[in-house]
């Protein structure tokens, strides 16, 4: 057998926090640290920690030529950090890896795009970051303004384009890469749906054809089990399992279970951190019941605290529900509706009622994601989860041996002219 | 395939550092288009971006005209005070611009340095590079007020023209280097550079005379490079005293001495550049 594409021997990465717990210090406090470090010691104390952290332990695995692996795991488990090892944006602490060919990272959308220049230059830009040469680039030019859709725009400085269009820019860059290892991280995440579907689409094709090496990070568990036919799953820095992506994937859910079983107020897997803490949610019917049925209207209760004094302006809550594949089912956004309040008080406790909802009986979850001003300021996905169970009186609707295909019903009729 | 023979391993970096010159060769392309958007940033507007280039050390040479050479009556070695104080100010600015530009390289660029990876040396030395265009601007009005004030420059002083930028390069680029490492661990030293930097223009001849300074100290200024640069681009082009040899010496050895210095010291801590950031 052929030599692995990716060897990854017993790598781990240390991180030191220093004692303002930023990566970063200042001079000012090294400086007046050395002062008082002589007094310190006179008094006997002990020299101010520096806290370590392992974001890696141990990883080892090997990935064949041409396969396409995902990388799965709660927040904060390491992935974003063994993708930056692998792309030698950050060195080891130990350990070794080999890479037996040409290795792209496509970690975010974008980087390097300079609002200032317009859509032509960007490409170029960016691709150049990206590490493709000039000569390609130009070759591409015309496949990529296509693939991105915004060609009556390339002259136009990108700060005037909307977030979507720079999305599909960047995107179309990226997909013209020819690495012989890809490395992806959660950048599937934006963009709309069905640009997503092509720029999978396009993976898939690379992987396929081109016989290219992909690592692919993702919360979209349909994303991820399209395309790999193997994953790993990360915990806390070390791998639990690598198998068969169906059961990586029944293990990571199961495991997200467990984690929606943890009080809200201690997750630590928060997608974001900012100036305002949710803390502690929880769901029952209109009528008050814990026990959720098919057809219920429901109410969400989310307890939360902030840093402000004064009420917070310009509030968009979303509220989402998720199938147990991880699939965005129902959205209660303050954004889409008018019959909704923006300011919310500095800290307390917030509701959203819904009308009734014909979930089909299950597990679902609930992601929260709290924003001010357009920044999320707070996100936990998978705060918690609920079962429907089945209700044929309230369940509108008559039950057929696979009406379960899907998660959520709504009245309907079917007819024809005569 | 093409790029089966590739192979890349990756390990604890520690210990002695190597400049990998072959690397930086692989990334000339990116170096290139650093220095391209910089340019097409600066000079989007490109009449603005011009007017600019001229405007600035122009208005400068008029404001301390006034009030250093004529309301101040500080000595220009005996030239008019415009040409004497322009002809410092061309390459002040050039090293003021780059040593700040260059300084401040991997605090600006943080976005691109935690998501993909290149040679970090990239960044310092695009933004020394850039600002030459502005020297390049900057140097047509010397001309001009060479024209005005019937000055011919000696042979000597403009074959010393390259060689002095080189100089000015190799100290912001070094100094801008050591500068940009340390500020990405002490977010604090980008507060105090303007600081630094006024207080090292106030110490280097640009407004008055080096000849103001009893010669037998001159070598402890000449420790700032920019010192015998700049005396000697005033003498080799305005001819207000002949070169002195021993002090551009002097300062050409510092220069090389810093941009050693300062590279190593960039190459060193490198590799933490992406998790503090
Ligand atoms: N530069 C850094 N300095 C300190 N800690 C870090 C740094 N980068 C990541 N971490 C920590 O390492 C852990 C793993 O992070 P990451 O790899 O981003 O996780 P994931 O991508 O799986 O969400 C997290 O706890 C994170 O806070
Ligand atoms: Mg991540």
């Amino acid at each position: 057998m052929e030599n692995p594409i990716i060897e990854v021997k017993k790598l781990s990465k240390k991180f030191i926090l220093a004692h303002n717990r930023l990566p970063y210090e200042t001079f000012r406090d090294t400086v007046t640290n050395l002062v008082k470090k002589p007094i310190r010691m006179l008094r006997g104390e002990k020299k101010l920690k520096k806290e370590e952290f392992w974001a890696l332990k141990d990883v080892s695995f090997e990935i064949q030529k041409g396969e396409a692996i995902g990388l799965i795991g709660p927040n904060g488990s390491g992935k974003s950090t063994l993708l930056k090892l692998l792309s030698q944006i950050t060195a080891p602490t130990e350990g070794e890896i080999i890479l037996r060919g040409k290795v792209a990272s496509l970690l975010e959308v974008g980087t390097g795009f300079h609002p200032e220049l317009t859509g032509r230059e960007n490409i170029f830009l960016n691709g150049a970051i990206l590490g493709m040469t000039k000569k390609e680039i130009a070759q591409k030019f015309r496949s990529i303004a296509q693939f991105s859709g915004v060609e009556k725009f390339l002259d136009t400085p990108i700060k005037r384009y909307s977030s979507g269009m720079n999305v599909r820019l960047a995107f179309s860059v990226a997909a013209h890469m020819e690495p012989d290892i890809l490395i992806v991280d959660e950048v599937l995440a934006v963009g709309d749906a069905e640009f997503q579907k092509k720029c999978l689409g396009k993976m898939d094709e690379v992987t396929k054809e081109a016989g290219r090496t992909v690592i692919l990070v993702s919360h979209n568990m349909e994303a991820i089990k399209k395309l790999c036919k193997r994953c790993i799953l990360l915990k806390e820095g070390k791998i639990v399992m690598f198998d068969q992506t169906s059961k990586v994937v029944d293990t990571y859910l199961q495991g997200a279970q467990f984690a929606t079983q943890q009080p809200l107020r201690q997750r630590r897997d928060r997608i974001s951190k900012g100036r305002v803490t949710m803390t502690d949610i929880a769901v029952t019917t209109l009528s008050g019941k814990t026990e959720i049925e098919s057809g219920d209207a429901l109410r969400f209760w989310v307890k939360y605290e902030s840093i402000f004094t004064k009420p917070i302006q310009n509030v968009r809550m979303v509220i989402m529900i998720v199938n147990d594949d991880l699939q965005n089912i129902l959205w209660f956004d303050n954004e889409v509706s008018e019959h909704t309040i923006t300011e919310f008080s500095p800290n307390g406790e917030f509701l959203c009622e819904t009308g009734p909802l014909n979930l089909v009986p299950g597990r679902y979850f609930i992601n929260l994601n709290f924003h001010i001003d357009g920044a999320s300021e707070d996100s936990v996905l998978m705060a918690a989860s609920f079962e429907v169970k089945e209700n044929l009186q309230k369940f509108e609707f008559q039950k057929s041996a696979d009406y379960k295909v899907a998660n959520f019903i709504a009245p309907f009729r079917y007819s024809q002219e005569k | 395939m093409s790029n089966t023979n590739i192979s890349i391993t990756i390990k604890p970096r520690s210990g002695w550092v190597s400049l990998n010159l072959r690397e930086l060769w692989l990334y000339k392309e990116l170096f290139y288009i650093f220095a391209w958007r910089d340019i097409k940033v600066r000079y989007k507007q490109t009449v603005i971006g011009i007017l600019w280039a001229f405007f600035q050390p122009i208005s400068t040479m008029i404001i301390f005209s006034v009030f250093f050479g004529g309301l101040a009556k500080i000595p220009s070695d005996g030239i008019p005070y415009p040409i004497f104080v322009y002809s410092g100010l061309l390459y002040w600015n050039y090293f003021s611009i780059s040593l700040g530009g260059s300084s401040n390289s991997l605090v600006a660029n943080e976005a691109v340095i935690k998501k993909i990876y290149f040679p970090r040396l990239l960044l310092p030395l695009s933004t020394t590079i850039t600002p030459i265009i502005d020297f390049g601007i900057a140097i047509l009005v010397l001309f001009g007020l060479m024209v005005y004030y019937h000055f011919t420059p000696t042979l000597l002083g403009i074959i010393l023209i390259p060689v002095l930028v080189l100089l000015s390069f190799l100290s912001a680029s070094g100094l801008g280097s050591l500068l940009a490492a340390i500020n990405v661990r002490f977010r604090d030293v980008r507060e105090v550079l303007p600081f630094f930097i006024q207080i090292l223009f106030f110490v280097t001849p640009v407004i008055y005379p080096s000849t103001l300074v009893p010669d037998k100290y001159q070598w402890i200024l000449a420790l700032n490079p920019m010192v015998g640069i700049i005396d000697a681009a005033r003498a080799g082009i305005v001819g207000d005293k002949p070169i002195n040899f021993q002090l551009l010496l002097i300062s050409a050895i510092i220069a090389v001495v810093l941009f050693i210095v300062g590279i190593f010291y960039f190459k060193k801590t490198e590799k933490i550049f992406a998790d503090v950031s």
